[in-house]
């Protein structure tokens, strides 16, 4: 393997693990501050990827261009939810936020599949067949848009996180809820926000992945997968471990399929799942909690 | 008291009664039912089985496992490949079988005890083991990999009963599970009873007072999770033999594990009869909105050309959600309180 | 021409393991049959990643109806099952047509759902006419009810070796190194065993460089394509899907793989789909697959009324080989003249057909039910269109090789 095969798949995997980032950034927010795991996850992002292809198609619309629009519709649909539904088992076990949440999933996949039908659908930019060279290394256009399109709209939710007030007030929820509600701030409406905002993330994530894959309604479980498993190992919680988890992801599975064999990628993933697991169930990035 | 009333303890005499005829009915299906039932009441069972497994883990252990499909994905695995490369029939095969699901069993919930993972990393950690395992099986030729597992058939198969090499008519199988299932239930029922189950409740009460009684915390919920494996390796075994073709995207898919979580949530977790009730209404539940689909589509109300695929799990899906946000304890607890099922003073 | 209102066999997967395969309901047929047609379950992968392949499948089947019975056949009746490309819903699909009436079946297309269709069939004792599925295993296993007019995986990869060499020395261009990219399902795996088995005795003048197989539900194909370009190959030798054809060739451009060639034993890379979804870039393709005989009779009878009906496509082996199952079966309902499956079974033994559409002399079959050898031609993507180079007598045009490069066109 020589160097420039590394190198190319090195760079390829960074790009494309900013985007698998943002997209695991959504989970970790909603974890980190509500407690609840999205078991919705891929199929919240998947509702994102099918926006953008209605934009696409409807209005010849960039997937880029519609990061805005899709990010403000999931938002939307987020705080809906989780205001009406998932604030309502946030007392009951593990187990039953899981089932409900898994409902939530299957109702979005069946209802994806009503509407647009189980085939795989993408979009054709002018741009898709293009690429440019530095030296040896080839970066083409659609991945590399994707990944700066996904690291603005997360350096934005960080900005938000560190310097306005409502981030500010939904990291003191995070941190501690019943000194929130003692000094007054209405942690069901911020809990509202906070699963808003990861489903902003998503719905971004899932405009911007259109631009690189075709979409269809089953996508959803292996994108939930993928954002577990990044999530556990830059740290549940942690708004920056997930980015950091999304470009060790990205690298090592494409280095595991240049060294090794590409259909073995995936397991490289869940084998490094379970070592940080048990070696270090806080992530790499995250603060023991247990 | 009679064994029989001994057993059925805590159900009243009316839940005694329903309970009598409910099992005379499904006992005789196959004089009654059509081809077409007793297919929809072997998944029934056959998810019921899986349904107590997953129940005992979780109940019992306060283990919560989403990737269940592991244990029974070996489960199959290993017989059909025994049976298939040295003749070794299934009655034997599942010694094996049921020996491998429950070392992985072991191996998963020593890990999560050891290194105190808990909860939804639990959960996480068996989605792991399963999908690598089934990356890992993808791999192996000798399994088939992608090409999937078969074993041999032929027409024959269909007739007779031949347990000891699980071939035989649809009946067979039939009551085979149905077998299994309830033989299931009596064990969950004689466990729950005994002074393990005991154990077992004092330890989810109460884990860090059971330890300083000096309950050896590890050891006990290391026998729930051999248990619950062996069970789900036992339902793997069949599975293999009824369907003869195993295939690592489907046996191991999430999917598999989810829907073994969903009778006993739906039921009703950590109750006895819960993981079957559920399981008894959530797939016929779903083969019922099919059949009003078709109908609809018969009747002409519908285009028959349009597909609704998605509509049977649609609805299926907002049903779930109902039963999580108005009874989350599960729908057993609640028909029977309001049935009287059981006598008053315990839930089974 | 579309196909006559029979139901289509909807989804009845309860959501289980279990429940998936077995759940294949008895529910009885709901529009009544003419008494002297045969009733045929065309299961096919009509949704999923093989949906737009499926699809085309069936329009095969679709025009076959009326030029059989401007031929003197009697009537087939088609019941429509759809196994949303999973190997355990066409074993649920086949049960269920089968168990609604049907008195044989045709498909799936796919191997792996073949395979699981197969078992059905030889349980229930229903004859099973292969369209389309090259693992050899299906004809391997004893089995009594299945027939198979398609070549198996070592017949396409001797062809295909065959064919190479010629083409090579058609141009006079030959590649030294080759790489093998291929789909990990059970068509692509068998097609790669059937290489590596073959390939020293056919004294390739080449070497294959690099063995690449790739995930079936993949869809990131940016590391598969670089470790081709890092095996720096002179040909791409590819056994792919019509998804993964598509992203492979768009990852080709991109990270500007320069070939002598794509060589191409399978579908995908000839499939209209991919010929509009590729432009220009899907050019010069050269696919080695079995394919139709453009001098027969039948082939013309089959071309006029196909461009009627879908005057935007080209008819490809999809059509034709489903069209060539449709025949086998109608053929063996007449001679048979019952609709009973040992009837049929002993008919379709029998089978002595000369004027089907594909390459080749007759349909017979062998005591493993499979037609001992199909002939596979090279056929090469051109501007929309597409030319059959080889076989010699059925040939339309002159090669392109080595293909033109990508940043030329």
């Amino acid at each position: 393997m020589d160097f420039w095969t590394l190198a190319n798949a090195t760079v390829g995997g960074l790009l494309i693990g900013l985007v698998y980032g943002l997209s695991a950034l959504g989970l970790s927010v909603i974890f980190g501050v509500i407690r609840i795991v999205n078991f919705a996850h891929g199929e919240i992002m998947v509702m994102g990827m099918f926006f953008a292809l209605l934009m696409f198609r409807w209005l010849g619309l960039d997937p880029l261009l519609s990061v805005p629009l899709a990010a403000a519709l999931m938002f939307g649909f987020g705080y809906v939810l989780q205001l009406l539904v998932v604030s309502r088992v946030s007392h009951l076990p593990e187990h039953m936020q899981f089932l409900l949440l898994a409902a939530i999933a299957i109702m979005i996949v069946s209802a994806l599949l009503l509407v647009f039908g189980p085939d795989a659908q993408g979009v054709e930019v002018d741009y898709a067949w293009d690429s440019f060279a530095v030296g040896e290394l080839i970066i083409d256009y659609p991945k590399m848009f994707a990944a700066i399109a996904a690291v603005i709209v997360a350096s934005l939710l960080l900005a938000f996180f560190k310097c306005t007030a409502t981030g500010k007030a939904i990291r003191a929820c995070a941190d501690n809820r019943m000194g929130a509600q003692v000094v007054g701030l209405n942690v069901s409406r911020l809990y509202a926000l906070t699963f808003g905002i990861g489903a902003a993330c998503l719905g971004a994530a899932g405009a911007i992945i259109l631009l690189l894959f075709e979409v269809h309604p089953y996508l959803a479980p292996g994108y939930t997968l993928l954002a577990f498993v990044i999530v556990i190992i830059g740290g549940l919680g942690s708004l920056f471990g997930a980015l950091v988890g999304g470009i060790l992801i990205g690298v090592s599975e494409a280095l595991a399929a240049v060294l090794f064999q590409p259909s073995m990628k995936t397991a490289f993933s869940f084998g490094l799942l379970i070592l940080i697991l048990l070696l270090r169930p806080q992530g790499l990035l995250g603060k023991a909690v247990r | 008291m009679t064994p029989v009333r001994r057993f059925f303890g805590p159900l009243s005499r009316a839940g005694l009664w329903l309970g009598g005829a409910f099992l005379l009915l499904l006992l005789l299906l196959p004089w009654w039912g059509s081809s077409y039932i007793m297919t929809v009441a072997i998944t029934v069972f056959y998810l019921a089985l899986i349904g107590q497994s997953w129940n005992l883990m979780l109940g019992f252990a306060g283990l919560l496992s989403i990737g269940h499909a592991l244990f029974v994905g070996i489960g199959a695995y290993t017989a059909a490949y025994l049976f298939a490369a040295i003749g070794l029939p299934p009655v034997i095969g599942v010694l094996p079988a049921v020996g491998l699901a429950v070392l992985m069993g072991l191996l998963i919930g020593y890990l999560g005890f050891r290194f105190a993972i808990g909860g939804v990393y639990f959960a996480l950690l068996t989605i792991a083991f399963a999908e690598f395992v089934r990356i890992v099986i993808d791999h192996v030729s000798w399994l088939g990999a992608t090409e999937g597992f078969f074993l041999k058939v032929s027409a024959a198969d269909r007739h007779g009963i031949d347990l000891a090499n699980l071939r035989g008519a649809p009946e067979m199988y039939y009551y085979l599970i149905m077998a299994l299932a309830l033989g299931a239930l009596v064990l969950c029922r004689f466990l729950l009873r005994s002074r393990l189950g005991y154990y077992w409740q004092a330890i989810r009460d109460d884990a860090e007072a059971a330890q300083a009684l000096g309950v050896n915390i590890l050891r006990y919920k290391m026998y729930a999770v051999a248990i619950s494996s062996g069970m789900a390796g036992v339902a793997g075994v069949f599975y293999a033999f009824y369907q003869n073709s195993l295939f690592p995207e489907i046996v191991f898919n999430i999917e598999r594990s989810i829907e073994a979580t969903l009778g006993s949530i739906v039921g009703g977790v950590g109750t006895l009869f819960g993981p079957i009730f559920g399981t008894f209404i959530l797939t016929p539940l779903g083969e019922i909105v099919t059949e009003a689909i078709d109908l609809l589509k018969h009747w002409g109300v519908i285009d028959p050309q349009i597909k609704l695929d998605g509509l049977k799990l649609l609805i299926w899906g907002f049903i779930v959600v109902l039963i999580v946000l108005f009874k989350p304890k599960g729908l057993w607890p609640w028909v029977c309180a309001r049935l009287r099922l059981t006598r008053p003073e315990a839930e089974g | 021409m579309k196909t006559p209102k029979t139901p289509a066999v909807s989804r009845r997967t309860v959501l289980a393991g279990a429940g998936a395969g077995a759940v294949a309901s008895a529910v009885p047929l709901r529009h009544g049959l003419a008494a002297t047609a045969l009733k045929v379950g065309v299961l096919l992968p009509r949704s999923g990643g093989q949906a737009q392949i499926g699809i085309e499948c069936q329009y095969g089947a679709d025009v076959a109806l009326p030029i059989l019975k401007s031929e003197g056949y009697p009537e087939l009746e088609f019941m429509l099952g759809d196994t949303e490309t999973k190997v355990d819903v066409a074993r649920a699909q086949c049960e269920r047509l089968i168990d609604a009436g049907a008195q044989a079946i045709i498909g799936c297309f796919d191997s792996g759902q073949t395979m699981a269709a197969a078992q059905v069939c030889e349980q229930k004792n229903i004859p099973l006419i292969v369209n389309i599925a090259a693992v050899p295993k299906l004809t391997e296993l004893g089995y009594k009810w299945v027939f198979r007019n398609f070549p198996t995986g070592p017949m396409i990869v001797g062809d295909a070796f065959k064919n190479q060499k010629k083409l090579f020395g058609a141009t006079g261009a030959t590649p030294k190194t080759v790489a093998l990219l291929h789909v990990n399902d059970t068509f692509g795996t068998s097609l790669a065993g059937a290489l590596f088995a073959l390939a020293p005795r056919f004294k390739m003048p080449y070497k294959i460089v690099e063995k690449i197989p790739y995930d079936p539900y993949g869809r990131d194909f940016s590391a598969e394509v670089r470790k081709v370009k890092g095996a720096k190959p002179d040909a791409l030798w590819a056994v792919s899907r019509l998804n993964d054809a598509i992203a492979i060739t768009k990852e080709l451009v991109r990270q500007r793989v320069d070939l002598m060639g794509i060589l191409s034993t399978g579908p995908g890379w000839y499939e209209n789909a991919y010929l509009k979804a590729t432009g220009k870039y899907g050019n010069d393709v050269v696919n080695l697959i079995p394919w139709y005989d453009e001098n027969k009779p039948m082939t013309q009878k089959l071309k006029a009324a196909f461009k009627k009906a879908h005057p935007d496509l080209l008819l490809t082996t999809n059509q034709t080989f489903t069209f060539d199952a449709c025949l086998i079966a109608a053929d063996a309902f007449k001679r048979a003249g019952s609709t009973k499956n040992t009837d049929l079974q002993a008919a379709l033994r029998k089978t002595n057909l000369t004027n089907n559409v594909g390459l080749g002399h007759a349909i017979k079959f062998n005591e493993k039910g499979q037609v001992p050898y199909v002939p596979c031609g090279a056929v090469q993507n051109r501007d929309g269109d597409l030319v059959v180079l080889l076989p010699q007598e059925a040939a339309t045009g002159k090669p392109i090789w080595p293909m033109r490069p990508w940043r030329k066109r």
